[in-house]
């Protein structure tokens, strides 16, 4: 997006073709726009449902900004880290933190954050990913009925 | 004492598969609230906490790797924060039913739209291993 920005915008005087730079312009702001909805949203859902904004950063960097699937991994917990701490510490402030479910399940995720980090890279997991979503779908279901 | 094991197996599959990148958080609120009995605000106050420590560790390496792409972290960030504060305030005073409820929807609807758009790239990519097939059956 900076790339972008610096080759058409910023010697927008001299350009032979301003309808380009225009159409850039254009194509940039709305790109902004969409980028700032996609916060808003993903926000909104991310404190509503104490996670899960993971799973809507990643699709929305792809598609708006068609990062790889890589960096756009690594960038979603940019923005979720941050999004976590602050509604961590207003859901802490309510109340709803209760150390004897916290402390054991938080411990088992650290230790299994680092394990499946590494399992990772020698895992090929379209398989998974199914089953996972299968699971998903299935416990949506419960917690509704 | 069992209770505290439960809890940290729980724990353990749901940061496994969020190591994994498949959204752990997204499997471990329902596992700890249908499995344990934990209330709903309870279990994505813990989830929150949980990933920051993490998610510290692993922002960290990424970042010595040169993987985050910064501007575009703060486009989503700044609006974000905002509306992720009124929510937070919002999903703590509501009852804990409604919002278990609200979460089962959001839960199939990211199942269902999951499934497809893996489906749609697995389709994608048979096709694109197809015309490879011919392209390189007629270069032979």
């Amino acid at each position: 997006m900076k790339k972008v920005y610096t080759d058409y915008i910023g010697n927008g005087n001299c350009c032979y073709f301003p309808e380009l730079v225009k159409t850039n312009r254009a194509k940039i702001l709305k790109k902004f726009f969409v980028l700032v909805f996609a916060g808003l949203f993903i926000g909104a859902v991310n404190g509503f449902f104490g996670g899960g904004g993971g799973m809507l950063v990643v699709p929305a960097l792809t598609v708006i900004l068609s990062l790889e699937e890589k960096k756009a991994h690594a960038t979603a917990i940019a923005v979720i880290l941050p999004l976590c701490l602050v509604s961590g510490i207003v859901y802490c402030l309510k109340g709803a933190f209760d150390f004897k479910v916290g402390g054991p399940s938080t411990l088992g995720i650290i230790i299994g954050g680092i394990a499946g980090a590494l399992l990772l890279k020698n895992l090929s997991n379209n398989f998974l990913k199914l089953i996972f979503y299968g699971i998903m779908f299935a416990a949506g279901v419960k917690m509704i009925l | 004492m069992s209770e505290g094991w439960l809890y940290f197996a729980i724990g353990l599959t749901g940061g496994i598969l969020g190591g994994m990148g498949m959204g752990g958080g997204t499997l471990f609120i329902p596992l700890i609230t249908i499995f344990m009995n934990v209330e709903q605000v309870t279990a994505q106050a813990v989830n929150l906490i949980a990933f920051v420590p993490m998610a510290l560790v692993t922002l960290i390496i990424h970042i010595k790797n040169k993987l985050v792409d910064f501007p575009s972290v703060w486009y989503l960030l700044l609006p974000s924060l905002i509306t992720t504060v009124i929510t937070s305030f919002y999903a703590v005073d509501i009852k804990s039913e409604i919002l278990k409820k609200c979460f089962g929807i959001f839960l199939v609807i990211i199942a269902v739209a999951m499934f497809v758009s893996e489906g749609y790239k697995f389709f994608k990519n048979r096709k694109g291993r197809k015309a490879n097939k011919n392209l390189t059956n007629i270069k032979l």
